[in-house]
């Protein structure tokens, strides 16, 4: 693995070796190793022109327990906000001497340009771009997938996952169809019709406009962001019935099977698109999400910068 | 490590320890350690994965059949700790098991299979520190085939088996590969 910019990139063995690097990873820091030595000498710059507090630390403690040295680039006190181009600002990073950029951008599509313009020599992960991909946000989702619902098999084959909210905007949506396909989840996607992107029949996925129907037959609901901008872009008439239809309350919650497990990538908007108790219960695994995905990052960037150089 | 890759229908291969041999092997090595540590209440072995894993296992069953109580037994991945991680491909972890009784203040015998360059065991005793302070290590191997590149010795070999350089040892074990078997390959 060079770089990692789409989930679509990974063969199912390959995801399933990240997942795998992934758990023994954890299992060595519930066993008291805070670091590991693989990474020292090695420097990891994350590129961070939009914020993202939560991915830029998950990427920051993950590199840190790899040892690697990390450099912390943000756009906005940088000379990104003087007016210098992408080009530039990872000819800097070459000089500079970073064998991996973590980059999360506006522009769909910039992890793909750093990566294949000659800019740069260092392995790039995509740690989200514009509407466009979020491939480590899904490899953690598929992990806590696998660690509750597949105790004894390597990929999701037979799981049914239900993503809800707004797939048009979202990055972390076309990430989890297409890593949740090639292990072999089923996926079905329930959002309003202004919400969902052209095309998304293409996709492979079951399509439902109805979260009620929808709630049953699903091992795992997958509750997205509603961003706080759409809601005066008239995708829908108003956060109060936005809620009401698509929203995850204490009511809809019950009606899920025993096993079924509610996901968020974060930060929620309690009491739009998930209700307090709903986050809070004992079925929501939020809270792991976030501790799986500093595990899931440390196995990408092992995976990426711990061997060989290909 | 074991050896290099080599297909066995591309090399010449000689079987140089048999099923029951592997058997003897160990057996006799569970009576020196009993006999080394004194039947100490302390002691814990730690395979290196993936043989010597299985190997561990072995002799934790033999040493506890023969002093008629449990023998402490888990598994130690190096791989994180090893000097070549930068000449080959990011290479798969493999499992760690620490005893409940942890390793702090034990007498701890790390179990490999085949015992060359001296590296694996280096690395292991990295990875080893990271989990407490042994009273004491040593170290346990079915095969020694020479060739050492740092100054590290066995404690108990199981069998010495002088190889040139351009030989591989290949072992079998049947938790892994279906068969006990230890041969020598030559590259061709």
């Amino acid at each position: 693995m060079k770089h990692l910019l789409s989930a679509a990139d990974l063969t199912r063995e390959e995801a399933i070796t990240v997942l795998d690097t992934a758990a023994q990873l954890a299992a060595a820091a519930e066993q008291g190793v805070g670091k590991l030595p693989p990474l020292r000498g090695r420097t990891v710059v994350n590129l961070f022109f939009e914020d993202s507090t939560r991915t830029r630390m998950s990427f920051e403690a993950a590199a840190k327990r790899l040892s690697a040295d990390v450099i912390n680039f943000s756009a906005k006190n940088s000379s990104v906000s003087k007016g210098e181009s992408l080009k530039d600002t990872a000819l800097t990073l070459e000089a500079m001497g970073a064998d991996a950029v973590v980059i999360r951008h506006n522009s769909s599509g910039a992890p793909h340009r750093l990566a294949n313009a000659g800019w740069i020599s260092g392995g790039v992960i995509n740690a989200g771009d514009g509407t466009h991909e979020h491939p480590t946000q899904a490899l953690l989702d598929a992990y806590t997938l696998r660690r509750h619902l597949c105790a004894d098999q390597a990929d999701l084959a037979g799981v049914n996952v239900t993503i809800v909210g707004d797939i048009l905007h979202s990055r972390v949506a076309r990430s989890n169809v297409l890593l949740l396909h090639i292990l072999g989840a089923k996926v079905k996607l329930v959002a309003p019709p202004t919400l969902l992107p052209i095309g998304v029949e293409t996709w492979g996925c079951e399509i439902s406009y109805d979260l009620d129907d929808s709630i049953a037959g699903s091992d795992a609901v997958m509750m997205l962001r509603v961003q706080k901008e759409r809601m005066n872009q008239s995708y829908f008439p108003n956060a109060h019935e936005y809620s009401f239809r698509y929203g995850l309350t204490k009511a809809r919650m019950n009606k899920m099977a025993q096993h079924a497990i509610v996901m968020h990538p974060g930060p929620m908007n309690r009491g739009m698109e998930i209700s307090a108790d709903v986050a809070d219960s004992a079925r929501s695994v939020v809270v792991e999400q976030v501790a799986n995905g500093v595990s899931v990052r440390m196995a990408v960037l092992y995976l990426i910068l711990g061997g060989a150089e290909s | 490590m074991t050896n290099n890759v080599t297909p066995a229908e591309s090399s010449d291969s000689r079987v140089v320890l048999d099923a029951s041999d592997i058997s003897r092997a160990l057996t006799r090595l569970a009576h020196e350690i009993i006999e080394r540590t004194q039947s100490a209440s302390n002691l814990t072995l730690m395979g290196i994965p993936t043989r010597g894993a299985a190997l561990a296992q072995r002799l934790a069953q033999k040493i506890s059949e023969i002093q008629g109580s449990p023998v402490s037994v888990g598994a130690l991945d190096v791989t994180m700790y090893r000097d070549d991680l930068r000449l080959r491909p990011a290479r798969a972890l493999l499992p760690t098991k620490i005893p409940v009784e942890g390793i702090e203040g034990r007498l701890v015998v790390l179990v490999d299979d085949v015992l060359f360059s001296g590296r694996t065991i280096r690395a292991a005793l990295d990875a080893l520190s990271e989990h407490g302070r042994p009273e004491a290590v040593q170290l346990a191997v079915l095969v020694d085939r020479g060739h050492r590149e740092l100054p590290i010795r066995a404690d108990y070999v199981g069998k010495n088996l002088p190889t040139s350089s351009k030989e591989s040892v290949r072992l079998r074990l049947v938790e892994n590969d279906g068969i006990d078997e230890v041969a020598i390959e030559r590259a061709k």
